[in-house]
């Protein structure tokens, strides 16, 4: 439908959620143009999966006006179930099913003939790279497959927004980078995604768009790029032989932080070329020893140690 | 087409079609039970082995104390109390039957497919309604054997083919009521293990009725409660339509009864499946 074109697939506004007296979502605001990938970034409770759960009509907002799919989620949510896919954080597959029953399943669901149901099935199989398995009941399957499953399932009904909750938590490596590529075949068909992740460099690989989600609330929001700008948090770590040299390189370089226990200092970097050889060439200039030096890009914790202040056992040492 | 397109349904499509949904849930119930076969196999061994133990081990001695109350009880022994207590066991089947219900409730409800049923445009109650008529087909298969069973150990049931049409019905519409009912105790109970201890009431009840010793025998307060709780009309209708004998208004008791534990089990289910998750 062209309306959906020009209006955000989804766009939110105050939306507020508390269990009891602990408030999970402080009005949070968030707006996903159609036929893009937009990423919500946190740590675990920051209040991810609750969003996503308001977001695919499983929980009521407290407060807050959302349309998703240009329909609103408290008046019409039937319509919105229509339009939507849901791939959660933990699988909905039918476990005593096999996996080409599972997506059977679905298409009954979708009502859709039979003959076109089990070419569905047999296509996203393969697509899914499922075939093999096919007849086994989910059960069997690895943690890769069933993930594989899980989004194959939710791609029967067409959806035109689909929310993928921490699609890639608890996967290997390379089960990784399947998904990112399924991810990115998808968007490249037109469909809207909203992810969540931990994972800087998830949100950093698929997102146009990222917002970075804390205690409830949108802390920032932008292109990796831009977010990536925002937060000063690459930095070159450094390893000594002993305390002198430390000493000796703190004195020199000021601005620094103990990494912890070890017998290393962080200093803050954009990674260039250029910023190395001026920190190399102070320390040289002073003839301090360093064992080991290793550059560190932006990730997660960096993103909270900018934007949040970071915990305070961090924050102490910082001078 | 190797990815799905911007394509959304029509507003006409936004029709839900209860029926062909529950028909779907149905089929997904059936097969999930076909795959786990170990549960209808306890199902169906619970009152087998009850209705062993009664027929041969208390039979004797329980047959001799039937008397003139029951009739055919006066002539006494194990082959009278064959028959007496047959369609209680048979109704025994039923409530194991429903307590599996609620533990599969429970199991499924657990199951991240149920959050994905949620957020997806069908009718909400084939979810509950394929259940349903899971545990009805294969609570009326379990009686089937029961009965066989029962026969087989001395059971004679007068009934005609009318009779038996009867029953089946009756039976039906017994198991329909306490399905839903434990439809709902599956969904209250949160976990596997409380969904297997909640409806054991269910079980229990027909000791506290007509269906294993007439009423009569007991003290006075246990008396009362035998006479006046559902299962006592339940059994009686049972065992009159199956002894082909007058059933009188027991039967109307009876599916009253039904009635209202349908309706009530129904309504609760409902709105225990439609809540909004504490969490």
């Amino acid at each position: 439908m062209s309306s959906t074109r020009t209006r955000p697939a989804i766009a939110a506004t105050g939306l507020r959620k508390s269990f009891g007296d602990q408030v999970v979502l402080d009005g949070v605001d968030l707006s996903v143009p159609a036929g893009t990938v937009f990423a919500l970034l946190g740590a675990n409770g920051a209040g991810k999966t609750t969003t996503v759960r308001i977001l695919s009509t499983l929980l009521g907002a407290d407060a807050g006006d959302v349309r998703v799919a240009g329909h609103d989620l408290a008046r019409e949510p039937d319509a919105v179930r229509a339009a939507i896919g849901v791939t959660g954080q933990f699988s909905a597959v039918d476990n005593l099913l096999t996996g080409e029953e599972n997506l059977l399943l679905m298409a009954d669901l979708h009502h859709l003939p039979r003959a076109e149901g089990r070419r569905l099935a047999a296509r996203l199989l393969g697509q899914f790279d499922l075939t093999d398995a096919a007849r086994k009941p989910a059960s069997t399957y690895s943690g890769g497959m069933r993930r594989r499953l899980d989004l194959a399932m939710t791609l029967v009904g067409d959806p035109r927004v689909i929310f993928l909750d921490e699609p890639t938590t608890g996967l290997d490596p390379r089960s990784r980078r399947n998904m990112w590529q399924l991810v990115r075949d998808l968007v490249a068909g037109g469909v809207t995604i909203f992810l969540t992740t931990q994972y800087l460099e998830e949100a950093d690989e698929l997102a146009d768009r990222i917002a970075v989600l804390d205690r409830g609330r949108v802390i920032a929001e932008g292109t990796a790029e831009e977010l990536k700008r925002r937060i000063p948090g690459g930095h070159v770590r450094l390893r000594f032989a002993d305390e002198q040299g430390l000493d000796a390189a703190r004195r020199v370089l000021g601005q620094v932080t103990r990494d912890g226990d070890a017998l290393a200092l962080r200093v803050p970097s954009d990674g260039s070329l250029r910023s190395l050889r001026t920190l190399l060439g102070r320390l040289d200039d002073q003839a301090v020893q360093v064992d080991e030096l290793s550059v560190h890009t932006p990730d997660l914790d960096d993103v909270f140690l900018a934007l949040t202040g970071g915990p305070t056992d961090e924050k102490v040492t910082i001078r | 087409m190797s990815t799905p397109a911007l394509s959304g349904p029509a507003p006409a499509a936004l029709r839900l079609h209860p029926l062909r949904d529950s028909a779907t849930m149905l089929r997904r119930s059936l097969r999930r039970m076909l795959r786990y076969p170990s549960m209808t196999v306890t199902l169906v061994a619970m009152p087998v082995v009850f209705l062993l133990l009664f027929v041969y081990v208390f039979g004797g001695t329980l047959g001799a104390g039937l008397g003139g109350a029951v009739p055919g009880g006066a002539a006494g022994g194990r082959a009278a109390y064959a028959n007496y207590v047959a369609p209680a066991i048979i109704l025994m089947t039923v409530t194991a039957a429903v307590q599996g219900t609620a533990i599969t409730i429970a199991m499924d409800l657990t199951e991240g497919i149920i959050a994905r049923f949620r957020t997806m445009h069908i009718a909400r109650v084939s979810v509950l309604t394929g259940h349903v008529l899971g545990s009805l087909i294969q609570a009326m298969l379990s009686v089937v054997v029961v009965t066989a069973v029962a026969v087989l150990v001395g059971f004679r049931p007068a009934a005609g083919p009318g009779g038996w049409l009867a029953a089946a019905g009756f039976l039906a519409a017994v198991t329909f009521a306490l399905v839903w009912l434990a439809v709902a105790l599956g969904q209250v109970s949160g976990s596997v293990e409380t969904a297997s201890n909640l409806p054991m009431p269910l079980v229990l009840l027909p000791f506290l009725g007509s269906g294993f010793v007439p009423t009569d025998s007991m003290p006075a307060g246990l008396r009362w409660f035998a006479e006046y709780q559902p299962f006592t009309p339940i059994i009686e209708t049972l065992r009159g339509l199956l002894m082909d004998e007058p059933v009188g208004n027991d039967v109307w008791l009876a599916l009253a009864w039904c009635a209202a534990i349908a309706l009530g089990g129904y309504l609760w289910s409902r709105w225990l499946f439609n809540r909004e998750p504490a969490r």
